[in-house]
């Protein structure tokens, strides 16, 4: 059932995690996330991070999360290709598993700058969740 | 989008009136093409715009407007601080004070051809590109706010160029008000390693050929004749411009309800001009546009060491350097009286006609130079600024083609393999770190800018000085 895809917008591109619990979706927009950069087939889970965020609700919860793991990309050079997330009242502890970005292995397709509020939603339909939103690249 | 949703005013301009919560009309600068070519979320867009506490006369998208976040990318808003006038961080865009700056070489196309190759590799090998690249500046704390406060101006005391690049700049290159207590230890520590970097997606640095001269006395003024090779450099404040976009658009969700500002799309958070927020967003801001100057003349730097090892005999100064994401304090006319507001350029060039006391002396009789950046294998542009546009968008014209395809889809239908066989047999050579992201960026993934341009010239946004073609391009 979880799995995650991208979706089209005009500039940038959507990414939509899919799966059977909020946290779950939220752990497959974060691999959607590193798709637009690099194959996750490709990256390493050498180097472990812990990640935390607070949001007043889920749809800026997941805006936090993809932040949060889009700064550790920058500030760290680091790429994910796996992603642990637990929620609780508005407040997510997440972690990470990935390794050193190399260029000449990985070629980065592009650099997210920000996850942002357009076509943001976190919603429930029937049996899965859904976390989706654009990300400015 | 659907042309019978606008009244037609001109050939050119088509009008949304003020119409539910709407304080102003929006009006779009296009042919009727390009306005079918557009997403119907950009109408959407510049009527949320229009309602916006304190926009003043119209909300207005360029030729080259295409779906962004909040406003239209190709968005221009003018805000009255004494009516209750907003900053939007959503308006300025993750990417601040992102742009394009061209140098002069004093080469013609027939001086590159033997060195083409080798100046393709030696680019691609100086100019950090790409995500995972990093600078060879490594800026502690100190160093970081100096260059947020000094901008292109810092770079050059650090040695970076030279104090005449400073006068073909905006702002003779430092942006005043900026405050860099306001910038967090996240953006400044993302920052650290980024100086000197081109980054990635639609940036670029291209070495250029005149193809065209479309206005032989600016032209002249400009320094550009038929056949000259140019170096344009697009890209904007990094890592630290993402963060600072980040974390105030944020707190401005946050905020809105405090300052009872109903938003018609949480992208477009705002807070007044003159509350705690706006001001700290603006010192934030305008750090921010200082780091996208410094950033560009570090790079500039390093194209002109390339160029010099290979060309010892050639001096580069530069053209202009423009931004095109930034707000800005500025004086108009507003009915028969003068205004100080603040207009945000999301996507959008600053072009003051001929005349503006913030334009250089050497060139305040033809205009502002207006760099309009194409994609691999497309054309750019050189422009300046017109007394007409100074009337119709607050001196704004568009900043590049527009995206006609989105990348999900663009990598699907085109191999970036193919695309870097296809431009180098056209004698384009691409250097890139990412074959997909070559594809993503393929030129047919973008609108036609000569189209964007011809519309831009004709309604008076901006005026045709000069056609560019490219030679080389190293993408991030």
């Amino acid at each position: 059932m979880k799995h995650w895809e991208h979706f089209s917008h005009e500039a940038d591109m959507g990414i939509r995690g899919i799966g059977a619990t909020c946290a779950e979706a939220f752990e497959q927009a974060a691999l959607g996330l590193t798709a637009m950069v690099t194959d996750l087939e490709g990256v390493k889970p050498l180097v472990h991070v812990e990640l935390f965020c607070d949001a007043p609700d889920n749809d800026l919860l997941l805006v936090d999360w993809l932040n949060t793991i889009i700064c550790e990309m920058a500030t760290r050079h680091l790429v994910f290709s796996s992603y642990e997330v637990r929620l609780t009242n508005g407040h997510l502890d997440g972690s990470a598993w990935g390794e050193k970005i190399d260029p000449l292995r990985h070629h980065p397709v592009v650099e997210p700058k920000g996850a942002t509020y357009t076509c943001l939603t976190v919603h429930r339909e029937g049996e899965i969740w859904v976390a989706q939103c654009v990300v400015d690249v | 989008m659907n042309p019978s949703d606008f009244e037609r005013l001109s050939e050119f301009e088509w009008q949304l009136p003020a119409t539910r919560g709407m304080h102003v009309p929006a009006i779009i600068y296009a042919d009727e093409a390009l306005l079918l070519a557009m997403d119907e979320k950009v109408r959407e867009q510049i009527a949320n715009v229009a309602m916006l506490p304190g926009i003043v006369r119209a909300s207005y998208a360029m030729p080259d407007a295409h779906w962004g976040y909040g406003f239209p990318i190709g968005g221009v808003a003018a805000f009255d601080p004494d009516a209750g006038g907003v900053i939007t961080a959503g308006g300025v865009g993750f990417d601040i004070s992102c742009g394009v700056r061209c140098l002069l070489t004093g080469l013609k196309a027939v001086d590159l051809a033997a060195q083409q190759f080798s100046l393709a590799e030696a680019l691609f090998h100086a100019i950090p590109a790409g995500m995972g690249s990093t600078g060879r500046l490594w800026l502690s704390m100190a160093e970081m706010n100096a260059m947020l406060m000094g901008g292109a101006r810092w770079a050059v005391q650090q040695g970076y160029g030279e104090e005449v690049d400073l006068e073909r700049i905006e702002e003779g290159g430092q942006v005043q008000g900026a405050d860099p207590q306001w910038v967090s230890d996240l953006a400044k520590k993302r920052q650290r390693d980024e100086m000197g970097t081109l980054g990635s997606g639609n940036h670029y640095l291209e070495v250029q050929r005149v193809v065209s001269i479309l206005d032989e006395r600016i032209a002249k003024v400009l320094g550009l004749s038929q056949d000259d090779v140019v170096v344009s450099i697009h890209c904007g404040s990094r890592g630290l411009g993402h963060q600072i976009g980040t974390e105030f658009m944020k707190q401005m969700v946050e905020a809105a309800s405090r300052y009872q500002i109903m938003l018609p799309d949480r992208e477009l958070a705002c807070a007044p001009i003159h509350s705690e927020l706006g001001r700290n967003y603006l010192g934030a801001m305008r750090a921010a546009i200082n780091c996208a100057l410094a950033n560009r003349q570090i790079l500039t730097y390093l194209v002109r060491k390339v160029f010099y090892r290979i060309y010892p005999q050639v001096r580069m100064p530069l053209l202009y350097d423009v931004s095109h994401n930034t707000c800005k304090l500025e004086e108009h006319e507003v009915g028969s009286h003068k205004k100080q507001l603040y207009i945000h350029r999301k996507g959008a060039t600053r072009a003051f006609g001929p005349g503006h006391p913030d334009i250089p002396a050497f060139l305040r009789a033809v205009g502002q130079p207006v760099l309009i950046g194409g994609s691999m294998g497309t054309a750019s542009y050189v422009l300046t600024g017109t007394q007409r546009g100074m009337k119709l968008a607050f001196g704004s014209a568009c900043h590049g083609a527009g995206r006609a395809m989105s990348r999900h889809a663009a990598s699907r239908r085109w191999q970036g393999r193919k695309v870097v066989d296809e431009l180098a047999s056209q004698g384009i050579l691409i250097r890139s770190p990412s074959f997909r992201g070559v594809a993503e960026e393929a030129p047919g993934a973008y609108k036609d800018v000569s189209s964007v341009v011809e519309v831009a010239d004709r309604v008076g946004l901006a005026h045709k000085v000069a056609k560019l073609a490219p030679m080389v391009c190293i993408k991030g």
